[in-house]
């Protein structure tokens, strides 16, 4: 069922959000234990949640368009004196004060926070195998990642154990798990969804955004967490967007170009490397079915996104180098006791980070340190400007971009841990469109050679979600 | 990059030495080779000419944002508190910053 027609039944009474929660308990029993989606299951307090839900309907109020329906959040949103961890040692165990805007939002529809999801630590990592509390299996085949960084809440959406999940995405921490996981996913414009208490990784790449198994389910929780939020500096002043509404528009008219350089097609002379055949395939096809739907589709030159994957994985651990240096062992989280502060500082840091949070904290201070600033960090930031000029231009003769989400369908489990590089490769064609502010989403588009699912990456300028809606719901509905 | 030579297991030390982190032999050694792959990877970026491009840090144009001066009571001292690893007199304790423990 449905979010939207869960919350519809329990609006109307028809059904009690109780039986929704443990309903989704059952299935969160069943199967957790070969899935690992979560950090932390909350039972209890969804229980408890749901018959105060039961109690207000039953005295004539309505909780909003998300009443009783489960929502699984990413462990890197702040949920007040519950455990959020990021995935990591070194906020074991710490209870924010506050909540994330977005569960405030939540909140305030209705909806019921079921747990807190696994991600690779602090967010970086591209197949949920980075947790220090384990890895995340793909529910479609254990013997495969779910993708990353928020692995656990794609996961939680494909195996049923919430309808919608909540997670975050700085390179393409939503899209990419959506993708092999064979669920919906979406990156807002940055600034559509506030980032307060969202534990900052790339603070000018990160954005919050949804997970669901439908198109419809992704636009109602978007249109939930979306619209200015004063305790964010970057938030845009807007109200949130009205997705559902022009959903079922479909795409005759729209002007939608398939990227050249992001096809890595034998045909492509400047293409990025590593687009498996199968994926390709089914991104043509995607493209094919949107101009049996009406669109005018063509190939579209976005030339600077083959640079993206080199900008981005120097700005965002620049970026992140300065965000993780709050975990000093002072304030929140784990300490390592020693004879002076700068010792535990660097006793807490050591033990609480693991190796691809300390890469990066390392890769991003050498890119800002002095003699190499320019050379790497300042050239980053010019490669970033390009590519939003590259955007630019073609969104000049085009409404959408269409793309793969990721390279391949997903891969097991420690095939590319070893191998750090390889590993960012999955990032090569979500990276473009946070470097540049732009929304976009992963919807699942048939499947590879495996039989594992394959998504196809929708881009938009800035704002333009209700549009990209458009061309999604228009995939979903054409999918093989 | 092409006038920045390759990264050295030195290099390493010294940014970890920055970050906060200590790293054993090992871990040097291994984090010097990905590090490394990871920046010969951005020699792509040598191919272009940004001469004539501005940097840019945000999506979007940043502007100061400015709320309403109105007095309000969020009192969440006790919390923050209770959530620190050692705390002394409604303080944060922390190891001698300089000289010896009192």
């Amino acid at each position: 069922m449905s979010a939207r027609s869960t919350a519809a039944a329990v609006r109307a009474g028809e059904r009690s959000a109780r039986s929704v929660v443990e309903e989704h308990l059952a299935v969160i029993d069943s199967h957790e234990g070969e899935i690992h989606a979560f950090n932390l299951v909350l039972a209890d307090e969804a229980l408890t949640r749901a018959d105060d839900l039961d109690r207000r309907i039953a005295d004539g109020e309505d909780p909003g368009p998300l009443a009783g329906v489960p929502v699984a959040l990413k462990d890197n949103l702040c949920t007040r004196g519950i455990d959020t961890t990021c995935g990591s040692r070194i906020l074991e165990g710490w209870r924010p004060p506050y909540d994330a805007t977005v569960v405030e939002r939540l909140a305030g529809a209705g909806a019921v926070v079921i747990g807190k999801t696994n991600l690779d630590e602090f967010a970086m990592g591209s197949s949920t195998e980075n947790s220090a509390f384990g890895p995340t299996r793909n529910p479609l085949d254990t013997s495969r990642v779910p993708g990353g960084s928020s692995g656990g809440s794609a996961a939680a959406v494909a195996a049923g154990f919430a309808p919608l999940a909540l997670g975050s995405d700085t390179g393409g921490s939503i899209r990419q798990p959506a993708a092999l996981c064979g669920t919906v996913g979406v990156k807002p414009t940055y600034g559509r969804v506030s980032r307060y208490g969202l534990v900052a990784f790339g603070s000018s790449l990160d954005q919050i955004g949804p997970f669901a198994n439908s198109v419809e389910d992704a636009a109602l929780l978007l249109e939930v967490i979306g619209g200015h939020d004063p305790r964010d500096s970057t938030s845009i002043p807007e109200a949130s967007p009205d997705l559902l509404g022009g959903l079922e528009q479909g795409v005759e008219g729209l002007r939608i170009g398939l990227i050249s350089e992001l096809m890595g097609g034998p045909d492509q002379a400047a293409s990025v490397e590593g687009i498996a055949d199968d994926v390709r395939a089914r991104v043509e096809q995607a493209a094919e079915a949107l101009a049996a739907a009406g669109a005018t589709v063509e190939h579209a030159s976005v030339p600077s996104t083959i640079y993206g994957l080199s900008a981005y994985y120097l700005i965002a651990p620049a970026e992140a180098s300065s965000n993780l240096a709050r975990f000093d062992g002072v304030r929140f989280g784990l300490r390592v006791d020693a004879d002076t502060a700068a010792e535990m500082n660097t006793a807490t840091r050591t033990a609480g980070f693991g190796d691809e949070v300390k890469r990066r904290i390392m890769l991003g201070t050498y890119a800002l340190s002095a003699g190499y600033y320019d050379a790497y960090y300042g050239k980053s930031q010019k490669v970033r400007t390009l590519i939003q000029q590259d955007f630019a231009r073609a969104y000049e003769s085009f409404d959408l971009l269409l793309s793969p989400t990721a390279p391949t369908t997903a891969f097991p489990l420690g095939d590319k841990t070893g191998d750090p590089m390889l590993m960012y490769l999955n990032d090569v064609c979500t990276i473009p469109s946070n470097l540049a502010g732009h929304p976009s989403m992963s919807v699942p588009f048939g499947s590879g050679d495996d039989g594992l699912p394959v998504g196809v990456q929708v881009l938009a300028p800035a704002l333009a979600e209700a549009t990209m809606f458009r061309a999604a719901a228009v995939l979903e509905e054409a999918a093989p | 990059m092409t006038a920045t030579p390759r990264l050295t297991r030195d290099d390493v030390a010294h940014v970890a030495n920055l970050a906060r982190l200590t790293l054993t032999d090992d871990e040097l050694d291994a984090f010097t080779g990905q590090l490394a792959d990871v920046l010969d990877h951005a020699a792509d970026l040598e191919a272009l000419d940004l001469d004539d491009v501005s940097p840019m840090a945000n999506p979007f144009p940043l502007v100061n944002v400015l709320r309403a001066d109105e007095p309000g009571h969020d009192d969440v001292r006790a919390e923050i508190l209770a959530a620190a690893p050692s705390v002394e007199d409604g303080q944060f304790r922390v190891p001698p910053v300089l000289g010896e423990a009192p």
